[in-house]
């Protein structure tokens, strides 16, 4: 990662210091930024300082990574769980419906929908949503993102619209996991056992169906909250969100590599942290993965 | 003889597959009588499975059309209210499944699974169910029941779970218990074990009892009556003594012709195991004559291609439960298996 980081052309002092500069300033500030000292030497004492959570300063701004970081964090967590919301909303109700009457007009439709939600690039659905509900209804404002403590109703009305652009993305892809897992678990031998022993419809659904539909359902929305967590950088950028990964692709651009490290180290800890969430709600689930 | 708990009339089940329309129940006709065990015994793909889940309309609606009667107790389950019929689930009928390894739910505990079907039928607490669970369990001889409530499928064995099974399926003291294949997929000592049990729990409650299998050995053991089915269809029916004595249609001696006989060497030599040659007709696709006919190694009448032959009594009429068997060819090359 950092290798990889540190192989993308270009020359971030050069980026910093804009046009016209003399070869003094540029010197100090490579210095001063390590940049000079060999790839290897740089990457160990990188390293040394992340375990120590210190993950540097920004070559573009001075401020430091972690300060960088802290600031967006509030902003793609409210995106991601507001999206991860929205999907499970759709995706629920949708797949169970489509798996309790495959092939009805209700399973088309849910299939057609899905297919759409998961081809329609983004940022055109973004641009839609804009100009209806920005331009010609006026509804919402067309980005921008303010702390819920500071005006409740100005963060839900700018939270609307890109919640809702990945969160049907994220829930078209839930969406058929949930019909494929409800289908699969509605045509188990112990929901005819459950049947048989005379309970009522909906607790045979509940207990027998929906309780078993579980996990596969848990592990999709982990790897999709994962991904909304490590930004999505083309809704952010068009609903002007200040995000993760709007700050990402701007270190990109700059090749501001502490902050751009710092944001990948973040993302990988995010996956981490999902992936261990998702296996312990498994043996919350499923008591053949207790043992 | 007292009032049958089960009277089924021309049972008949078709499925909507992608291949077309399967008839596969064909005018299944019989009775079961309290305290009294009905073996149904045929091929897999005969109907027999089919037959019982129809009964208790455990076939998906969508792909599933039943006709006939079932009179269970003198009410008729085909024609029931969805909610009459799920009262009947359990106090009138309990059922055994085939796979122990697959019929409880795996996330929950045992105890669960019992006590939300004591507590389906009858306003009962929850510590009066689980005294009833444990009981139950203690019951069908699973080893510390109290302690066995709070375990979960996969902590016991396939024996196990199987006496859960039909724990399960007595919870209600059903009138009628069908065992589907009950101990198919049981080791022969614990086979023995379970039938055992129920032949024990019959004795006590007077249940009448549907016990379907594909093992001729089981059937001499446990049955009163045995039905054969083929295509879809009985081809014989009777008393375990006439049938499996004195088998009348080619299936049936077929059938009997394919046990290993290990009591009577010839020469010293085990003779090879006769089979049944060919499989069972596609329920798409039924001979338009005798289902059997394109298997039968007889074929002695000529109205057999084209004429299904009705089920008709042989032997003695008078007989409180009459031999029939839906065949013209009661003389066969063999004879009767006891000759």
């Amino acid at each position: 990662m950092f290798a990889l980081v540190h192989l993308v052309p270009g020359d971030p002092v050069r980026l910093a210091l804009g046009t016209r500069f003399s070869q003094e300033t540029y010197d100090a500030l490579r210095e001063r930024s390590g940049l000079d000292r060999p790839l290897v030497e740089q990457f160990f004492t990188w390293f040394a300082r992340a375990l120590g959570g210190d993950l540097g300063v920004s070559f573009r701004s001075g401020d430091t990574v972690t300060s960088l970081i802290a600031e967006r964090l509030p902003a793609t967590l409210t995106l991601a769980f507001a999206s991860i919301l929205v999907a499970l909303v759709i995706a629920i109700p949708l797949g169970t419906l489509s798996a309790l009457r495959p092939r009805s007009v209700v399973d088309r439709v849910a299939t057609v929908l899905s297919q759409i939600g998961i081809s329609v690039p983004d940022f055109w659905m973004a641009i839609v949503l804009i100009l209806v509900f920005a331009g010609t209804l006026g509804w919402l404002p067309t980005g921008g993102y303010v702390p819920l403590s500071e005006d409740p109703g100005g963060w839900l009305a700018r939270l609307v619209m890109p919640a809702v652009v990945t969160g049907v993305v994220s829930g078209s892809v839930i969406t058929r996991f949930v019909r494929s897992s409800v289908l699969e678990a509605l045509g188990a031998d112990h929901v005819r056992t459950a049947q048989a022993k005379g309970l009522p419809t909906r607790q045979v659904f509940t207990w027998h169906v929906v309780r078993n539909a579980l996990l596969p359902l848990v592990t999709v929305t982990g790897v999709q909250l994962a991904y909304l967590l490590s930004g999505v950088v083309v809704v952010e950028i068009v609903f002007s969100w200040p995000g993760l990964g709007q700050l990402a692709l701007q270190s990109v651009e700059a090749r501001d590599y502490p902050v751009l490290q710092g944001a990948i180290l973040l993302f990988a800890l995010v996956f981490l942290v999902i992936n261990l969430v998702v296996d312990l709600l498994y043996t919350a689930i499923d008591p053949r993965i207790r043992r | 003889m007292t009032a049958p708990v089960l009277e089924v009339s021309d049972l008949r089940v078709r499925l909507r597959t992608p291949r077309g329309p399967a008839d596969v129940v064909n005018g299944l006709s019989y009775t079961v009588g309290p305290g009294e065990t009905v073996a149904v015994v045929g091929e897999s793909g005969s109907g027999k499975s089919v037959s019982v889940l129809a009964l208790l309309g455990l076939l998906p609606a969508r792909v599933a059309t039943v006709s006939g009667r079932a009179l269970l107790q003198g009410e008729d389950l085909l024609t029931m209210k969805p909610e009459r019929l799920r009262q009947v689930r359990g106090p009138g009928a309990g059922m055994v499944f085939q796979d122990p390894m697959t019929s409880l739910n795996p996330v929950l505990t045992i105890g669960r699974q019992l006590i939300e079907g004591i507590r389906a039928h009858g306003d009962v607490d929850k510590a009066a169910a689980r005294r009833r669970a444990a009981d139950l369990l203690g019951e069908v001889g699973l080893p510390d029941p109290e302690r066995a409530l709070d375990r979960y499928p996969h902590e016991l064995s396939g024996g196990m779970r199987q006496r859960v099974v039909i724990a399960i399926a007595l919870s209600n003291s059903p009138a009628l218990l069908i065992a589907d294949e009950a101990t198919t997929a049981l080791d022969v000592t614990v086979q023995a074990q379970i039938i055992d049990l129920v032949e024990k729990l019959q004795a006590e409650r007077g249940t009448g009892v549907i016990w379907i299998t594909h093992d001729l050995g089981v059937v001499a053991g446990i049955a009163d009556r045995v039905l054969v089915m083929y295509g879809g269809r009985c081809v014989e029916d009777g008393t375990v003594d006439d049938v499996l004595e004195r088998p009348a249609h080619p299936y049936t001696r077929g059938l009997l012709g394919a046990l290993p006989d290990l009591a009577e060497p010839v020469d010293g030599v085990v003779p090879d195991l006769a089979t049944v040659p060919g499989t069972p007709p596609p329920p798409t696709d039924l001979p338009k004559g005798c289902v059997f006919w394109p298997r039968c190694p007889v074929r002695g009448d000529a109205r057999c291609e084209h004429e299904q032959p009705p089920l008709a009594v042989i032997g003695s009429a008078a007989a409180t439960l009459p031999h029939r068997a839906a065949t013209w060819c009661t003389e066969g090359p063999e004879g009767g298996r006891a000759g």
